[in-house]
């Protein structure tokens, strides 16, 4: 607990440096593909801060380019026009549908290799990945490969590696997809507890209108093809929630009606 | 009713985290994958006892095929003419240092195959323009028996131990090579990928990434350039004929021929066949077998 207290106070310390700026800036961004002439546009000028500390959720249909967007944030691949600023410096961290650990390594290697990548003296590196370990419940499983660990487990280990990369920025592209439903709400509750403690911002790609509501304190719906911010919603309801809640349903409603809405356009040409 | 009214509302949280603590450890005990060790009595039953029953098969049909008298002796030898040919070898002490000879100059040569086929597959699987400039190469000249490059090897370098070497290189290095690029080639992106966000590009995405990604498949490739570098060594050492290269089995094998001792020849023939098995048991096999199951690609039992 002490440790992630500590943290926390680090996280605000580099906030305060950069002094009112958001965690992520993507400015008029742009994303086309292809050859001119039968080029798609993806992304269109889409324009979105992530403040401090802050959980976004990125909603739309299939083709809204969501994980195009975050690809882009992530430096994986660069926008046809606008740009895209971390102020916060360093890589942002990325999580993806499939966990996309090192099967030649164990759980606990894994979080020593993203350690050790980012400069951690050798010596740190075990506390820390074992800190991280118990950072998301898997005291003890530092030597398990990661075959011998079930889909939730796997997942915890992904984002455990995520953190150690110390990124004041967490990306994730639908994480919880391809979870059975119990597990994933139990990783809804681990994740919104990890993102208190360690007041990382995240920038959360769902199709999932319900796992938006549950998770973030804003949900910003894309249009699909291309990709625009269609509208957004500010999420009062306080944490701790549960995806049964009433106002989560209620909530979802509308988004989904909105979400039909722009999926509807797309039949009508 | 008004105490339970006024539970503070972080109270209320931390008792919905233990909630959650618990659920998570009943699914990570439900979810744990069981890992479970093969006993040593089935792993005798069923690893040990079918090899050892397919070869006293065949020692049986061997020499019933002698007592019927399918051929003459000077053409099928009896299993017992053959043990005595060990037998003789081995009391003149010569066994070990025939096999060794070979032995010795298969895995030197081996070693030097991997030393120059790793970083030709690396660079052939990396850079483009050498892929498509000798890739198609490389995969072709696998299917030349490198038995076809002795008379070159013999007119450039003699009937040396150089030229045996060449032979074992001119035949391992491309399996070596081709191995390791369609290990290379088989990496899931996921993992550059991942690589890449956390860091690793370049020199340390391939060290870290890359390389121990497409293990299994260069493992394959250095068991498939063992097994060739021994087959052309063979080669070479049964048509170069020269005093100085000592004898090895291929040497041995030879010098039967021409002796018409056809004990001798079964001798050198089985000989060979163990030694190149044995290497792949003892060195091959269990690296693959290990790899394989640190991640998970084969049950214990296989």
């Amino acid at each position: 607990m002490a440790t992630a207290v500590r943290t926390t106070e680090q996280h605000s310390a580099d906030t305060a440096v950069a002094d009112g700026a958001p965690a992520v800036r993507i400015d008029h961004v742009h994303k086309v593909f292809g050859r001119p002439g039968s080029a798609q546009a993806v992304l269109d000028d889409i324009t979105l801060d992530v403040r401090p500390g802050e959980f976004v959720c990125l909603l739309g249909a299939s083709g809204c380019g969501k994980s195009t967007l975050l690809n882009l944030v992530a430096g994986l691949d660069r926008p046809t026009a606008g740009t895209i600023t971390v102020p916060g410096g360093g890589r942002p961290a990325l999580m993806f549908q499939e966990h996309a650990l090192f099967p030649w390594l164990t759980a606990g290697k894994n979080i020593e290799l993203a350690l050790r990548l980012r400069g951690v003296p050798r010596a740190e590196r075990r506390p820390e990945a074992e800190r991280l370990l118990s950072l998301v419940r898997l005291d003890g499983s530092y030597g398990k490969r990661v075959h011998e660990l079930s889909g939730g487990m796997r997942q915890r280990v992904a984002l455990a590696r995520a953190l150690a990369q110390d990124s004041n920025v967490l990306l994730m592209d639908e994480p919880f997809a391809a979870l059975d439903a119990i597990t994933r709400d139990v990783l809804h509750g681990e994740l919104t507890r990890i993102w208190a403690e360690t007041g990382v911002s995240v920038l959360f790609v769902t199709h999932n209108v319900r796992e938006a509501v549950r998770l973030a304190e804003r949900v910003v719906l894309l249009t699909s093809r291309p990709g625009r911010v269609a509208r957004e919603w500010a999420v009062d309801i306080p944490q701790p929630r549960r995806i049964e809640d009433a106002a989560v349903a209620e909530l979802s409603i509308e988004i989904t009606e909105e979400l039909r809405g722009e999926i509807r356009r797309h039949g009508q040409h | 009713m008004a105490s339970t009214e006024t539970v503070p509302a972080d109270k209320k949280g931390s008792a919905g985290a233990q909630d959650l603590a618990g659920l998570e450890a009943g699914l990570d005990a439900l979810d744990a994958v069981q890992v479970r060790r093969t006993p040593f009595t089935q792993v005798l039953v069923k690893k040990v006892l079918p090899p050892v029953s397919a070869v006293l098969l065949v020692l049986v049909v061997w020499q019933l095929a002698v007592l019927a008298g399918f051929a003459p002796e000077t053409k099928l030898p009896a299993p017992r003419a053959v043990g005595s040919s060990f037998m003789t070898l081995w009391n003149e002490g010569q066994l070990l240092d025939i096999i060794w000879t070979s032995v010795e100059r298969g895995l030197l040569g081996f070693l030097a195959a991997v030393a120059i086929g790793t970083p030709v597959g690396l660079v052939v699987a990396r850079v483009p323009f050498v892929r498509s400039a000798i890739g198609p190469i490389l995969s072709g000249l696998q299917s030349l028996p490198s038995v076809a490059w002795v008379p070159a090897a013999v007119i450039w370098l003699g009937i040396t131990d150089s030229a045996m070497y060449a032979v074992i290189l001119l035949g391992a290095v491309p399996s070596i090579a081709n191995g390791l690029i369609s290990g290379i080639d088989q990496v899931p992106p996921l993992y550059l990928r991942a690589g890449r966000t956390l860091g690793a590009s370049g020199v340390s995405g391939a060290r870290h990434i890359l390389l121990p990604a497409a293990l299994p498949g260069y493992l394959a490739g250095l068991k498939q350039g063992w097994a060739f570098s021994w087959r052309s060594l063979m080669a070479a050492e049964l048509i170069a004929s020269s005093p100085d290269l000592g004898t090895g089995l291929g040497r041995y094998l030879e010098n039967m021929r021409e002796g018409s001792d056809m004990p001798g020849i079964f001798l050198g023939i089985i000989l060979i066949l163990v030694v190149g098995i044995a290497i792949d048991l003892l060195i091959f096999s269990p690296l693959e077998r290990r790899v394989l199951r640190t991640r998970g690609l084969v049950s214990r039992s296989q």
